[in-house]
């Protein structure tokens, strides 16, 4: 095993991971920085984010305005101290964005524009056309260069940490190119790695967001948080998940079902307006816009496509120039994909699995329990999303947190005792070793139908709605999953390259992330946000479950689920009013 | 899936553990209307083979992970759809000319250094706090560079460019499209910096206009422009280093 000695480990290269590497740098050069990143950064699913990403700008707006929305967005579970901060320092890195060079979209005038977006009581959406995620990703990683104290380790698979006495001492990794095992040894760890869509079938997450870092955490003792808010995304394509951005709704785009009606105006959202009204319609939250389908799906009033049922994305009355503007790779991907042209046609979406809201728990400052080990960025639960998240709030989340985590993991590095290297050794071997076993184990399992059982097991019964019976199901398959685990068998024993076995590996972290989210949602027995029960619990519980969940695992027995209490500072619990009713603070 | 059809896939063939040279290996693939090339190795590595080797990520065409050499095309596989080749069959490679370190995956490396060579950020006229606000960029303005921001580093371009063929120590197209990129951001003034990097025989004299990098971008960057305006650049520089001191060619 090849050893690296080194003071801050950030295990993700996407937005969150870069954005603290260059903080670390900022904060201290003379800490050395070793960015492990499972793709090349610039392939992180950051780059795939559509919309844009939050910050007040427009006088008419203020900070109090986008704390209410987020809050009141997140059913009540957020942390209210958490988005205080969140909310003051989105703009800012906003701008610390434009000046790395960042194309955001502008007004003739040459200032920053912006756009509405679902559940927000204004425009303060930042875009760069409906490419957002991908520009931001490429100004991070392209500035990230300049800092000669970071140093990439690009295709590099975290397989664990390293804890001894109670303190994170560094990470084990497998280098792809050539299946090698290397001991990081730190004095502080980030995780910065990512979401979860893929414990479902269909979502619109990239192949590797396995919740590698939340798996990884869990089996060390550190708590996953809210796993059982998972967020469906109203506008994906049928099939495969790709994603339609917010930002068509934002622009003013219309849902409509198979009778070509503005449902939404039956789900609390209305009034219809021929152009967008903030926080109403198109442009409700999208717990609430997803839940509306299924409903009309119900109700038989969808389409039926090919890929299964759908309603109409219908941006036809914005007009060519403006999709091409605003929406390009909307419009590419409608012609790529669907053989559709958006000026002239609607777009088939039915809601797909795209956010994981809960993840490691950690402080507003991005530690977690585990001491030398920080999270940012989906992976986390740093406690601004509650149990539903607002478009363009994680993509400012990343940048925001990510540079706290940075800040927050150079002053433990420097403050860390020394490394033990004899433990460390001692816990890396064993990593390796259970990794070398499931190579060479001999079964009758085969990958991908473990995949597919898991997916098909939280689809089924952890989807939009739920009830105890489907729950408990998709428990028990879970848990035979896990079993049938041990008895997987590769085709590919070799170690170079070898993507099947790290693919066997993440599925590991992914069935911990689907058993954390499907039993925290078993035993919420209440509706809110994302979780939305049909078997007695239709209502929000503020009384027993004003509170967060936390998974623990526990060996060889489903987690235990604990709770705590949020911590309400100035938004006491009220009923979220979308529609014509809705609130507009700040205006 | 409804699948109503089956397509032969040739894949080359190679694992740097065992193999002295690549070999081809044909799988039998079912497909719908919808799916795409990358679907079908998708469905050979989880039914067929889990050996096969070959990055791939996001599935819409933005991440870059998943440029192959498709019937001897450069083109990223999860844009490409099964239903264009049939009733004939695939023949899938890795990209040319970069070196293969397993299967369909090729050594990104050479590429990467060569990105960060060409300073890849923004230098600016003088450091302007956050606080102070954005730069004013005007859509004009951004509209000179925007194209070739939009770069998503699938390297394509240096698959299809005869040049980086022959020579691997030419810069590149994508490298190249994306120099001139910071170089006409106006929030910018690196491009004295840059010049070097352009004027060397390394750098734009080397494209022979080809265009084929264009031709096969899948993002419309259009890194021949980029090159060839920077071939005017770079004679102007030329003559300006002689008229004025370095630095007045801005």
């Amino acid at each position: 095993m090849q050893i690296v000695q080194t003071d801050v480990v950030i295990v993700g290269g996407g937005g969150a991971g870069l954005r603290a590497a260059i903080a670390v740098a900022e904060a201290d050069p003379d800490l050395n920085v070793s960015l492990i990143s499972k793709v090349v950064p610039m392939r992180s699913h950051t780059v795939a984010a559509e919309g844009g990403s939050a910050g007040v700008v427009q006088t008419e707006d203020s900070l109090d305005s986008h704390f209410y929305d987020t809050v009141a967005g997140g059913d009540w579970l957020c942390e209210q101290p958490v988005v205080d901060y969140f909310v003051a320092n989105c703009t800012r890195e906003m701008v610390q964005l434009e000046h790395w060079g960042c194309p955001w979209s502008r007004k003739d005038d040459g200032d920053i524009n912006v756009r509405n977006f679902g559940g927000m009581s204004t425009a303060r959406t930042w875009f760069a056309a409906d490419k957002s995620g991908f520009h931001i990703l490429h100004t991070l990683f392209q500035t990230s260069l300049k800092y000669a104290s970071v140093h990439r380790f690009d295709e590099f698979f975290c397989l664990d940490l390293i804890v001894v006495d109670g303190r994170c001492q560094g990470i084990v990794a497998i280098e792809v190119a050539t299946g090698e095992f290397f001991r990081f040894e730190a004095r502080a760890v980030i995780f910065a790695t990512g979401g979860a869509g893929r414990v479902y079938p269909c979502n619109t997450n990239a192949g590797i967001s396995t919740g590698d870092g939340m798996g990884i955490a869990f089996r060390h003792g550190v708590a996953l948080r809210d796993m059982e808010f998972v967020q469906y995304h109203p506008t994906a394509l049928p099939g495969s998940g790709l994603l339609m951005t917010e930002g068509c709704r934002g622009e003013g785009g219309y849902l409509v079902n198979k009778d070509g009606y503005r449902y939404l105006q039956d789900y609390g959202l209305g009034p219809v307006d021929p152009s967008p009204r903030p926080k109403a319609m198109e442009l409700g939250p999208r717990d609430k816009v997803s839940q509306a389908f299924w409903h009309e799906d119900r109700q038989g009033r969808t389409l039926e496509t090919p890929l299964g049922t759908a309603v109409h994305l219908d941006l036809r009355h914005l007009g060519r120039a403006k999709l091409l503007e605003r929406l390009p790779m909307i419009c590419e991907m409608a012609e790529t994909f669907l053989g559709i042209d958006p000026a002239e046609a609607p777009i088939p979406v039915r809601p797909a699995v795209h956010y994981t809201m809960g993840g490691i728990w950690t402080d507003g400052d991005t530690a977690t329990n585990l001491p030398g080990l920080f999270a940012a960025g989906e992976c986390s639960s740093v406690g601004i999303h509650g149990a539903n998240r607002l478009g363009s709030n994680s993509l400012a989340e990343i940048v925001v947190f990510g540079k706290v985590a940075g800040e927050q993991a150079a002053r433990a590095a420097r403050a860390a005792p020394a490394i033990d290297a004899r433990a460390t050794t001692h816990e890396a071997e064993a990593s390796m070793q259970s990794a070398l076993a499931l190579l060479g184990q001999d079964g009758d399992q085969r990958l991908a139908d473990l995949r597919d059982t898991m997916q098909t097991a939280m689809e089924n019964g952890v989807g939009i709605y739920r009830s105890a019976e489907g729950m408990q199901t998709a428990c028990q398959t879970l848990e035979k999953v896990r079993n049938d685990y041990s008895r997987v068998r590769l085709d590919d024993k070799s170690r170079a390259f070898n993507t099947e076995w790290l693919t066997v590996i993440e599925l590991g972290f992914t069935l911990d992330v689907a058993r954390a989210m499907a039993y925290s949602a078993l035993q919420r027995t209440e509706s809110r946000g994302a979780h939305q029960r049909l078997d007695g619990y239709e209502k929000r519980d503020d009384e027993h479950f004003l509170k967060h969940s936390l998974a623990y695992a526990v060996a060889d027995a489903p987690p235990r689920i604990d709770y705590e209490g949020v911590v309400i500072t100035k938004l006491p619990p009220a009923e979220r009013v979308y529609g014509g009713m809705a609130r507009q603070e700040g205006h | 899936m409804a699948t109503h059809d089956e397509i032969e896939i040739e894949v080359l063939r190679y694992h740097p553990e065992t193999d002295s040279e690549p070999s081809y290996r044909t799988y039998r693939v079912p497909f719908a209307h919808e799916t795409s090339v990358l679907q079908g190795l998708q469905y050979i590595k989880d039914r067929l083979d889990g050996s096969l080797t070959f990055r791939w990520s996001c599935r819409m065409a933005i991440c870059g992970s998943c440029g192959m050499m498709i019937n001897g095309v450069p083109n990223l596989t999860c844009s490409a759809f099964l239903r264009e080749y049939h009733p004939g069959k695939l023949r899938i490679e890795p990209l040319a000319h970069l070196p293969i370190e397993r299967d369909l995956a090729v050594d990104q490396t050479d590429f990467l250094e060569k990105l960060a060579s060409i300073q890849p950020y923004i230098i600016p006229a003088e450091s302007k706090a956050v606080d102070e606000g954005p730069f004013t960029q005007t859509p004009a303005q951004r509209e000179r560079f925007y194209q070739y921001s939009e770069c998503i580093n699938c390297l394509l371009c240096y698959a299809a460019c005869p040049q980086y063929g022959l020579d691997s120590g030419f810069l590149g197209p994508a490298a190249l499209a994306l120099l001139h990129r910071y170089n006409s951001d106006s929030r910018d003034v690196g491009k004295a910096d840059r010049m070097p990097i352009v004027n060397a025989q390394e750098g734009v004299w080397a494209c022979t206009l080809v265009g084929y990098c264009s031709e096969v971008c899948p993002k419309g960057v259009d890194p021949a422009s980029a090159v060839n305006r920077n071939k005017v650049i770079s004679t102007l520089d030329y003559f300006f280093r002689f008229m004025a001191p370095r630095g007045a060619s801005e």
